[in-house]
């Protein structure tokens, strides 16, 4: 039948005589009800939904923390650049500048795949109000790119218009005696920060430098020594302090919606040779491109660490070359030896430890133990690729364990254990309820809170608790959900540098200053003393100094 | 009254289940998105495949479009679920349903080597509940029922009269 046919038929029925008006009329609203039992349905489930927003009771807080506002009219900071190898290198992106070759390569990826934003996203990135007056690298190559890059202020690929190169300093003194330089960030191998940092901070510069904050133990008093006296702003460049959802877990922590904390458990989870460590070699690297006796380090960092590895029986971690001879893996590859490094404690424990001193102010541990080995990048290494720290805390009654390998990628969330709940960190905070909590006892009873379940979920600026659907919890999870209605997508290390900068506009104080920096410090070279000596390290609190016993 | 419909009774009957049954399912979605303050059609787009994807991907660009789809489909599926329920101009309603259906369709369709962030909670390989959905709203269409059972009866006569006179 077609649906002519039946309007026929239908309007020959509905013009017949009224005499069945009732039957007509029933007819007509015979369907009404079915929309009673829709409201009587939703009615019961959303009483249902109702008892579960207690997590949004419970779990509400003040406004997501917003950056800092640039001022108008700032000043133009003045920067130069120590180190523009790996990292320099996505420092200086996350400032704006990148060299032609790196922006005609995400042109190219952009064009072939027009979901690739990156091109996009770099040109729409915020100006910081920043030149790059001077670079320093003693690798030829990354000093000539440095200054590619810190002359690409219009962001453009290799047919674009430089502006004036920034001049290349061969020494990063003479860099810090420019003028025309009033910060410098410093991205070189860990034996250098320290005495870096020294020397910046009496040129009088401002200093952004990348974690950790120093090689040796006796470099870190004299680090701190000249950044308390100056007026200079310093960064410690542990981007994580950006991370929205770390400010969130400080605020349930504060509010003690977890109950007393007991353990902090964080990890390390990498499984590739770039994550070990094993970065590629320069083809261009030689004795001729590479400033070998500057790399070597300051003689008198390397005393004090020759005098600590021989006098505390770790001299077997000491080379195994000697440290004048010319070595193009220990130049790309000098996380892997003590000689430069500072190993997994350094360079990936302190990330987490920073995370856990922002949440919890912790402070530095009573003591340290730490155990691991190089158990599988056979490759000639000194520092372990599998490490365990753990630091105790008795006066705030916890532990906290470090977990590390580069030979597996299994994500571990890091999670605060508390008597009440557990919050896990990984792309969102998750909030689990114990089933034995004291604080919600009442609720797990009545069965509004489901202990093991997830109870409140927070991402991307949003809260999501029981009544959020599947779907939003999935999105959630993965950190895609609703970034729109926060705006644009941040890099954290573009927020921590942008903090830093505001912050010398501004005579403010950063986030991850030199008190911060010193507890990350100490905190580093305890487990890592305890790794290499194989015994209990502690921290005697009056003294401010490491000791054995 | 003639009672001689052009359906038999048990075909009316199932007509008029069918429509219920597609009203409810419609109401219900709208309903559940009014009343979640957090829903956004916004991680839907973003998850879109297929070969229109790029279309629906780049509306999230503008939140001001990612709004109006919100309150298109909060509102939308709402009023096609009532029209339909109550039998209340229900080929309009008809026709909004199996334009909705198929940028569901369209937007998430179950190609093979697609993968879904959210997975379907079924096996689905070309076809999918969104296309049997619109299969069952063109029948529905096509084999009308308000007109016998719903406000439709009501409105159709009204209309009729007031040609009349």
């Amino acid at each position: 039948m077609s649906a002519k046919e039946s309007k026929q038929n239908i309007d020959n029925q509905v013009t017949q005589p009224e005499s069945k008006g009732r039957r007509d009329t029933l007819k007509t609203l015979a369907t009404v009800p079915v929309l009673g039992a829709m409201a009587y349905g939703v009615y019961k489930k959303k009483k249902r939904e109702h008892s579960n927003k207690v997590s949004s009771a419970l779990f509400s807080f003040d406004a997501a923390p917003t950056i800092m506002e640039q001022q108008p009219d700032g000043k133009t900071i003045r920067l130069g650049i120590i180190g523009f190898g790996i990292r320099g290198a996505q420092l200086m992106q996350a400032l704006g500048f990148a060299t032609p070759q790196y922006l005609e390569d995400l042109k190219t990826q952009a064009k072939n795949d027009p979901q690739n934003t990156r091109y996009q996203d770099f040109l729409e990135q915020e100006d910081l109000n920043i030149v790059v007056n001077g670079v320093c690298d003693i690798f030829d190559v990354y000093a000539k790119d440095a200054a590619m890059a810190g002359a690409n202020r219009k962001r453009e690929g290799l047919n674009g218009k430089l502006d004036k190169l920034p001049t290349i300093y061969k020494h990063y003194k003479e860099l810090l005696a420019a003028q025309d330089i009033d910060a410098v960030i410093i991205a070189t191998p860990d034996h250098w920060h320290g005495t870096m940092i020294i020397d910046a901070v009496n040129a009088g510069k401002h200093v952004y430098v990348e974690k950790p904050l120093t090689w040796t133990v006796p470099e870190t008093y004299l680090v701190v020594d000249a950044v308390r006296k100056s007026n200079v702003v310093f960064q410690l460049g542990h981007q994580g302090r950006q991370i929205e959802i770390n400010h969130r877990a400080k605020d349930i922590i504060q509010k003690g919606l977890i109950g007393d904390v007991t353990l902090v458990e964080v990890s390390t989870n990498r499984n590739d040779p770039n994550g070990a460590w094993v970065y590629d070699i320069h083809p261009e690297a030689n004795p001729s491109t590479i400033d070998w006796k500057q790399f070597e380090g300051h003689p008198q960092r390397i005393k004090e660490y020759m005098d600590y590895m021989t006098s505390s029986g770790a001299a077997k971690y000491i080379g195994p070359d000697s440290r004048d001879k010319f070595s193009l893996e220990r130049f790309f590859r000098w996380r892997c030896w003590w000689d430069y490094s500072t190993g997994l404690s350094g360079d990936l424990l302190t990330h987490e430890y920073d995370a856990m001193n922002h949440i919890l102010d912790l402070g530095i541990p009573a003591s340290a133990t730490s155990s691991g080995g190089v158990y599988f990048f056979k490759d000639g290494r000194t520092v372990p690729d599998v490490l365990q720290t753990t630091f105790e805390f008795p006066d705030r009654n916890m532990s906290f364990l470090y977990s590390a390998t580069l030979a597996s990628q299994f994500n571990r969330p890091r999670k605060i254990m508390g008597t009440d709940a557990t919050i896990e960190l990984g792309s969102s905070l998750n909030v689990t309820i114990d089933g034995a909590s004291q604080r919600y006892k009442d609720k797990i009873e009545q069965g509004v809170i489901k202990p093991g379940e997830p109870f409140y979920r927070y991402a991307s600026g949003k809260s999501i608790d029981a009544l959020s659907s599947a779907t939003e919890m999935y999105f959630a999870e993965r950190g895609l959900l609703f970034s729109y209605v926060e705006g644009k997508r941040y890099n954290t290390t573009f927020l921590h540098l942008r903090e830093w900068l505001e912050c010398i506009r501004q005579k403010k104080q950063p986030s991850c200053g030199i008190e911060e920096a010193f507890a990350e410090a100490i905190t580093a070279h305890m487990g890592t003393r305890a790794y290499l000596e194989g015994r209990t390290m502690y921290w005697d609190k009056d003294k401010q100094i490491i000791t054995r016993e | 009254m003639n009672r001689k419909n052009v359906y038999s009774r048990p075909q009316l009957s199932c007509l008029v289940i069918l429509r219920i049954l597609i009203g409810w399912y419609f109401m219900y979605e709208g309903l559940a998105k009014i009343f979640n303050p957090n829903w956004s059609s916004y991680p839907y787009l973003l998850d879109s495949k297929g070969f229109f994807a790029p279309i629906f991907i780049s509306l999230t660009d503008y939140p001001f479009l990612v709004d109006v789809i919100n309150y298109i489909n909060m509102y939308g599926l709402t009023i096609i679920g009532l029209c339909m329920i109550l039998g209340c101009f229900v080929s309009i309603a008809n026709i909004g349903a199996i334009g909705l259906l198929s940028l569901y369709y369209l937007s998430h369709p179950p190609l093979i080597g697609v993968h879904y962030l959210i997975p379907p909670e079924g096996s689905y390989l070309w076809v999918d509940k969104n296309l049997v959905m619109l299969g069952a709203v063109l029948v529905q269409h096509f084999f009308p029922s308000s007109h016998y059972i719903g406000i439709d009866r009501y409105i159709f006569r009204k209309f009729r009269k007031t040609q009349e006179q």
